[in-house]
């Protein structure tokens, strides 16, 4: 396992020479997930129970962060649109703010934190304790069960709690315009629907996936490659959050530029 | 002639400038305990890494059962790691699963069409060799050292290996425990007919279950054979220092 990895020859300079060995690393991890993720054994049992950890246990702290942002959001709005007497444009520009980037953002970041945390950190546990090395002795690949798994599961969930953190930040800036304006649930939904576009939704979508797959895959990454011993752990999940919000970011502002790119007329 | 399930001829494996094993040679024979004797860093752990495919050699070869391990890849390398059951130092338990799902799956990934109840005879049967049968449903956190010792030799046993590699067995555990190990080891060779490498730098361990003890010195095995010769007649000053054997048979 260890013999899969580039060595530190010191080509350049110690610290140009680890960025590269790094990237060609990664690379090297990426192309093993993209070769093994087609051929059996598939592993559902445990990407359904990935699914369930990523998903189900996020849903808490994802219903408060996306309730409340939709709320402060509309609250922050309303004074600069009243200002123009455009109050009833707010459910349409707090629709395209939350689907097109708050949303998004918000729950790969939140997932970044607390998925991606877990992931480096559970794969940096089992790498220090000898447990990957043990299913590889019993005739299991330890990538395809570890590290395909929980790519799969983000790359599906994340876009599931987008669409949800999409709803309840939207509940959340109902309540806030119905506590000033009397806007039925129904005219409230019509005005977001009518704001946004097909391409708002898909790209929204896309990004969603593209966020998933980037936090699986920098959790299982930073994990999978952990320093020995219990410090390695605590780096390899500090690594993976740091490092996946900092992909999330570059990712948002690519996707951003091409969907604009799309949108002009 | 009896059979040799492992050959190793002039291994060398070396980490950067640290040359770990620098000229190994060792057989194991069919039905037959070897006990590779050695200080920390010695390179005890990588040869047995290297014997399960874990790490390759730099230099040499290596057969085992037959077959040369550094030319194995993939289905080939799985069909081998079957026979051979891995006993990590700490025992590398899944700590996620319970006992039962730590021994379910290494079975349900290499052994089909068991069905339920015969899966579940299975591992209630190994279970029950090592004296753990009480501990089925219990999680690696709440179970001793001894006692996760003796879960890591079941799981590796419910894939009735013909060969046994055994990490540091006895590290980390009271007298009493160790002693427990040592028979359990032995229990292992009897009823499973299992031949196996122990690697350990515990004399008693060594004593108790080597018919045979080989001693890792920089690289090379200083001195070889039964435990008494090896330790009585040493003529290498190193072999001799390597512990206190006096000590040990008072």
């Amino acid at each position: 396992m260890s013999d899969n990895t580039t060595k530190n020859t010191n080509f350049i300079s110690p610290k140009l020479d680890n960025f590269f060995i790094g990237l060609a690393n990664a690379f090297r991890f990426l192309k093993r997930f993209f070769v093994e993720v087609w051929f059996p054994p598939y592993e559902f049992k445990e990407v359904v129970r990935q699914c369930y950890q990523i998903g189900y246990n996020s849903l808490p702290l994802i219903s408060l962060t996306g309730f409340i942002v939709g709320i402060v959001f509309t609250n922050q709005s309303r004074p600069s649109l009243a200002e123009f007497g455009a109050s009833s444009w707010l459910p349409a520009l707090i629709a395209i703010a939350i689907v097109r980037a708050m949303g998004p953002l918000v729950t790969a970041l939140i997932a970044a934190g607390k998925v991606g945390s877990s992931i480096g950190a559970e794969l940096g546990s089992m790498k220090v304790t000898e447990q990957i090395d043990a299913m590889e002795v019993s005739a299991t690949n330890p990538f395809k069960y570890l590290v395909v798994t929980r790519v799969l599961a983000t790359t599906f969930m994340i876009p599931i709690l987008v669409m949800y953190t999409d709803f309840v930040g939207l509940m959340g800036s109902f309540l806030s315009v119905t506590a000033n304006e009397k806007v039925s649930l129904t005219t409230f939904f019509v005005q977001v629907f009518d704001a946004l576009s097909f391409l708002d939704i898909t790209s929204s979508l896309l990004k969603s996936v593209l966020f998933g797959f980037t936090i699986g895959i920098v959790g299982c990454y930073k994990g999978w490659n952990s320093p020995k011993g219990t410090e390695g752990v605590g780096q390899a999940a500090n690594a993976s959050v740091v490092m996946a919000m900092f992909l999330i970011f570059i990712e948002e502002l690519l996707v951003l530029q091409i969907v604009n790119f799309f949108r002009m007329p | 002639m009896e059979e040799k399930v492992i050959e190793i001829r002039g291994l060398k494996k070396s980490f950067g400038d640290n040359h770990v094993l620098r000229e190994v040679d060792l057989d194991l024979y069919k039905g037959e305990n070897v006990v590779v004797l050695g200080k920390s860093g010695t390179g005890k752990s990588v040869l047995i890494k290297i014997v399960v495919g874990l790490l390759t050699q730099d230099e040499g070869s290596l057969l085992v059962l037959g077959k040369d391990v550094k030319k194995l890849k993939g289905k080939e390398l799985n069909a081998l790691r079957l026979k051979i059951g891995f006993s990590f130092q700490a025992s590398a338990l899944y700590d996620s699963m319970t006992v039962r799902e730590n021994l379910e799956f290494p079975l349900e990934r290499n052994v089909k069409n068991l069905s339920r109840a015969e899966r579940d005879k299975e591992i209630e049967q190994v279970l029950d060799s090592v004296g753990l049968l009480q501990a089925i449903n219990q999680m690696p956190a709440e179970l001793s050292g001894g006692q996760k010792k003796r879960i890591g030799i079941a799981r590796t046993l419910i894939l009735r290996p013909e060969i046994m590699l055994y990490d540091e067995p006895t590290a980390g555990l009271d007298p009493i425990t160790c002693i427990e190990i040592n028979n359990l080891i032995n229990q292992v060779k009897e009823t499973y007919n299992t031949s196996s490498i122990i690697i350990t730098h515990d004399l008693t361990c060594a004593k108790e279950t080597g018919d045979r003890v080989a001693v890792l010195l920089d690289g090379v095995f200083g001195a070889e054979g039964k435990f008494e010769d090896v330790f009585v007649d040493a003529s290498d000053q190193r072999v001799k220092s390597f512990y206190d054997y006096n000590f040990i048979t008072q």
